[in-house]
């Protein structure tokens, strides 16, 4: 029996335990500094708008633990003997362990502007973060959210359920153009807009400016203009946290690196999720991939490893999903935000509704790539399974509406979109 | 963490605070529910008809204008920012007083009516004398304490109705499905008994179905439905094709939610005017494990009873029928087990170790009771004489179980605390649906995200987030299909179907996104 040790208590690291105990009896330490037990990241913003209490975030009635011999440490780590396989806490003493599994997550992303360490800067990511947001927002009026991503769009309608002013700062043309394209993107902005948020496009932050109190008074944008707000919101991104890792004999670069089986360049240390960083990207993924779905995928994998099966991380299809204030996304597949030059896209848009669909194919061989879906939900397994047989944009809408996931009795619009694509293709042509 | 109110003019608004036109709309409902109280306290208003209107047109527009104002103007999508911040939803101050005030009416309907001004002699006074001129207009005859709380509860259902269909209105499964419970309770439950009565009928909800309706098979019942000529053997055959045909096939297609959450009153009720609590109930392990006991206990319970019930009354009129009350009692006991050894024979697999041992130890029981009965000449089957159980059942479930805890407590345990631990409806439903229904909630592949919304807003307590995390449809006993669940997830991975049973549980993880061969690995143990 070994002792496998497990750093972070986020999806990865609690996805392996799970495995690993599913199929061994191994010794099973996972610890954490941010939280008693696994709680849903995504959902930080349900807790801050009401719609959830904090318990409602643990997936796990707070038994299981015991019950799956799953032991549970509450405490930083704030070095690792790599040579001695032992791991200092900031409480406690220390935890000696056969094989460590590094699942660290992330940090919001500060790119050294001024400002940045002050009071009422924050980003939302951890579980101290929404309790600082809480602390943080009584005194605010108006807030500032750098950079349009998942985490600004969800912090943008934290913020006006307490109906408080928001303005976000977006590097690109639109709203996250650096993922979505552009149509895209501009419909989403419109709605997000519609929400009373004021996006700033081409815009970045310069500097954060304190006022007498010692608080975040206002930010200077790159623009020249001073906008005054009580919070700024930091969601540039984010990046490994992996701090106390640096200057170790793990090798690292923006994340700690590792192989294709999720191998670190030290014997029986894995890293997998947020923190982990592919040596080689694998298809046409990110060598690091902030994701939740892939934080599970990584934990299964690695499961399997240390439980005597040797798996490599070999991820399907890639798929993500998000919620816009009230528009769903779906994507499945690639849909590049600036098409590749053998990139073609088809885009299909409700007249009134935030509603739309972007499928992307390759214009010689007409081959599917991936999916956009805005306000229509689709069948996973089905979309799936296209990608993996290859079918062509033809095929795919002529069978749209099995894939369709939205619930009974809602509109369907693979007709319009069918005969969308006809027209379009005629066109084309002439 | 709790939520400390900081409203002192440096934040934003405090997500509870409500309009001036709300506070109008409030006012007048008020008002209107101050005329039924006053009428409680024996204020004789001049005239009934006037004012009674005046209640419940107060009432109503009260709750319409508050529910188009908190919805107007604002994006059609999910509404529950908040919920866990108000009082009046979070097991707060004002939930307490609605809990208390709600528990209070029902104890004084059930158990005091004339405290609302039934009298055995004489005309009614009170709050109930108030609701004569309506009821003289549908049926002909003066209000009872029964007239007055179905008016109030069909109301309540429409009233809120509007509002839940507002708050929804993104959501066309959600709109169908509450006119479908709109139409039902205010036709079947309300207008047509009562015209029926006034047409010297047996007074019959045609909806409403053994053993939901225990005293189907009471005495005074059958004698009532003999003597009403051809139309009223007409309704006691439906009553019995209805527990046997309909209802199953019904089932069969689309699941126990064609009852639940489209036609059934107290599901009526507790979509309509239970919604705002929906997300209280308890969504433990224990909590599931008590109700699966105390819910077919009441079962067996409500079976035993109308056994004792129609056998004693077959014993009374003996020479009436064909039927004598020992072949009844012998098919009930093969009848009873016929549908065990169905279910042990077909999905044994199926049934958890607990399950198994209850479903033998009640049948036992049961089968024992009558064997003792037969056997030793025990006039008094199961022991008790057939009324006093009736009585019984009639005070602890049907009056204190479904009405004072059901919808007492709704601001406490939630919305569907009757459904879940006590409707013995919904126990052979949600058999019918775990067993052989092609109805599920499908999982979407790999795109849970563990938020919890689903179980949050489940009101029968389902942990639908455990479920999904893993890739597995939902298949449960207990699920009425409401559909919030699908609704409210961020992500679209929850879908109500009715397809094909093959593969309708899927119990190993199936999820997908990571290599293929991966998930068949992990579900198999290593060596």
């Amino acid at each position: 029996m070994k002792h496998i040790v497990i750093l972070g208590n986020g999806i990865s690291g609690i996805t392996a335990a799970r495995h690993i105990r599913k199929r061994s009896d191994h010794k099973i330490t996972i610890i954490s500094g941010e939280s008693d037990y696994f709680f849903s990241r995504t959902a930080l913003m349900y807790v801050y708008m009401g719609h959830m209490k904090w318990d409602h975030l643990q997936p796990y009635e707070n038994w299981f633990w015991e019950k799956n011999d799953l032991n549970l440490v509450k405490a930083w780590v704030e070095k690792i003997d790599f040579d001695q396989k032992k791991l200092r806490l900031s409480s406690g003493s220390p935890i000696e362990y056969d094989q460590l599994v590094l699942a660290t997550g992330s940090i919001p992303n500060k790119f050294g502007w001024e400002g940045q360490d002050l009071p009422g800067v924050q980003g939302l990511v951890s579980k101290q973060d929404l309790i600082e947001l809480e602390e943080n927002t009584k005194f605010t009026r108006k807030a500032v959210i750098v950079g349009g991503g998942l985490i600004g769009v969800e912090l943008a309608e934290m913020l006006r359920t307490r109906k408080i002013e928001v303005t976000m700062l977006v590097r690109e043309k639109e709203f996250w153009h650096s993922v979505l394209p552009l149509k895209d993107a501009k419909m989403i902005a419109e709605h997000i807009e519609s929400h009373g948020v004021k996006i700033l496009k081409e815009t970045q932050l310069e500097t954060i400016n304190p006022g007498e109190n010692g608080r975040v008074r206002s930010v200077t944008t790159s623009t020249g203009e001073e906008i005054e707000c009580e919070l700024v919101g930091l969601c540039a991104g984010v990046r490994p946290a992996i701090e106390f890792l640096k200057g170790s004999e793990l090798e690292t670069d923006n994340g700690i690196l590792v192989n294709e089986f999720l191998e670190t360049n030290i014997p029986d240390v894995y890293a997998i999720g947020d923190c982990a960083q592919q040596r080689k990207a694998i298809g046409q993924r990110k060598p690091v991939e902030a994701v939740w779905y892939t934080g599970r995928m990584m934990g299964e994998t690695v499961a399997l490893t240390l439980t005597g099966n040797k798996q490599k991380y070999n991820p399907g299809n890639w798929f993500n999903s998000a919620k816009f204030f009230d528009v769903e996304y779906q994507t499945y597949g690639w849909v590049w935000s600036k098409p590749k030059e053998y990139e073609k896209h088809f885009r299909w848009q409700h007249t009134t509704e935030p509603r739309a669909i972007t499928i992307s194919f390759n214009s010689e061989t007409e081959l599917f790539q991936g999916i956009n879906t805005y306000g229509i939900r689709l069948r996973h397994e089905v979309i799936d399974r296209w990608l993996n047989e290859q079918r062509k944009i033809g095929y795919v809408l002529a069978n749209l509406k099995e894939a369709n996931f939205d619930p009974e009795f809602y509109d369907r619009y693979e007709k319009q979109i069918f005969q969308s694509f006809k027209n379009n293709l005629q066109q084309a042509t002439i | 963490m709790s939520r400390i109110e900081h409203n002192m003019a440096m934040t934003g608004e405090s997500p509870a605070s409500i309009s001036t036109i709300q506070k109008i709309a409030t006012t007048a409902g008020l008002i209107g529910l101050s005329i039924l109280l006053l009428a409680v306290a024996n204020v004789s208003f001049p005239n009934k008809a006037l004012f009674l209107s005046l209640s419940l047109g107060l009432i109503s527009i009260g709750t319409i204008v508050f529910a188009v104002h908190a919805y107007n103007g604002k994006h059609a999508g999910i509404k529950n920012d908040g919920v866990w911040f108000k009082s009046m939803t979070n097991r707060g101050i004002l939930g307490w007083i609605a809990g208390i005030a709600l528990t209070l009416f029902y104890i004084i309907l059930y158990w005091f009516p004339q405290y609302l001004g039934l009298n055995a002699e004489g005309d009614n006074t009170g709050v109930i004398a108030l609701f004569d001129p309506l009821s003289r207009i549908i049926s002909g005859n003066p209000a009872s304490q029964w007239f007055v709380y179905g008016t109030l509860y069909t109301l309540a259902i429409l009233i809120f109705g509007f509002k839940f269909i507002l708050k929804y209105r993104h959501n066309r499964y959600e709109v169908i499905r509450t006119i479908s419970v709109m139409f039902f309770q205010t036709a079947f439950a309300f207008i047509i008994p009562e015209i029926l009565a006034k047409l010297n009928e047996p007074y019959y909800d045609f909806k409403n179905i053994w053993p939901l309706n225990y005293d189907l098979f009471a005495g005074y019942r059958i004698d009532g439905f003999l003597s009403a000529g051809n139309l009223g053997v007409l309704m006691l055959i439906f009553g019995i094709i209805s527990i046997f045909v309909i209802t199953p096939i019904l089932t069969y297609r689309y699941g126990k939610r064609w009852y639940c959450s489209w036609v059934c009153g107290c599901g009526g009720l507790a979509e309509t005017a239970g919604d705002p609590y929906r997300h209280l109930s308890d969504k433990s392990q224990f909590a599931w494990k008590v109700e699966r006991w105390v819910i077919h206990s009441v079962l067996v319970f409500v079976t035993v009873m109308t056994i004792a019930v129609v056998y004693s009354y077959l014993g009374e009129n003996a020479d009436r029928f064909w039927l004598t009350k020992d072949l009844f009692l012998w098919g009930m006991a093969g009848l009873l087990t016929v549908i065990f050894s169905l279910i042990m024979i077909f999905k044994r697999n199926e049934l958890a170790k607990d399950a198994k041992i209850g479903a033998i130890a009640y049948l036992a029981i049961i089968l024992g009771i009558i064997s003792i009965n037969y056997f030793g000449g025990n006039y008094n089957i199961f022991f008790f004489d057939a009324y006093k159980l009736r009585e019984w059942y009639g005070f602890l479930i049907g009056a204190a179980f479904s009405g004072v805890i059901g919808v007492g407590f709704y601001p406490i345990f939630g919305s569907r605390v009757w459904c879940r631990f006590g409707c013995p409806m919904a126990a052979i439903l949600g058999m019918q649906q775990r067993l052989f229904s092609k109805f599920r909630i499908t999982t979407n592949g790999g795109q849970c995200i563990s938020c919890g919304n689903c179980s949050t807003y489940c009101e029968m307590g389902i942990d639908v987030r455990a479920y999904a995390q893993k890739g597995q449809n939902i298949v449960r006993s207990s699920c009425v299909g409401c559909g919030i669940c699908s609704a409210v997830c961020p992500r679209g991975v929850l879908k109500l179907e009715n397809a094909s049973t093959k593969n309708r549980i899927n119990s190993e993880e199936v999820l997908l996104g990571n290599d293929v061969n991966l998930l068949d690995l992990l579900n198999q143990k290593s060596e």
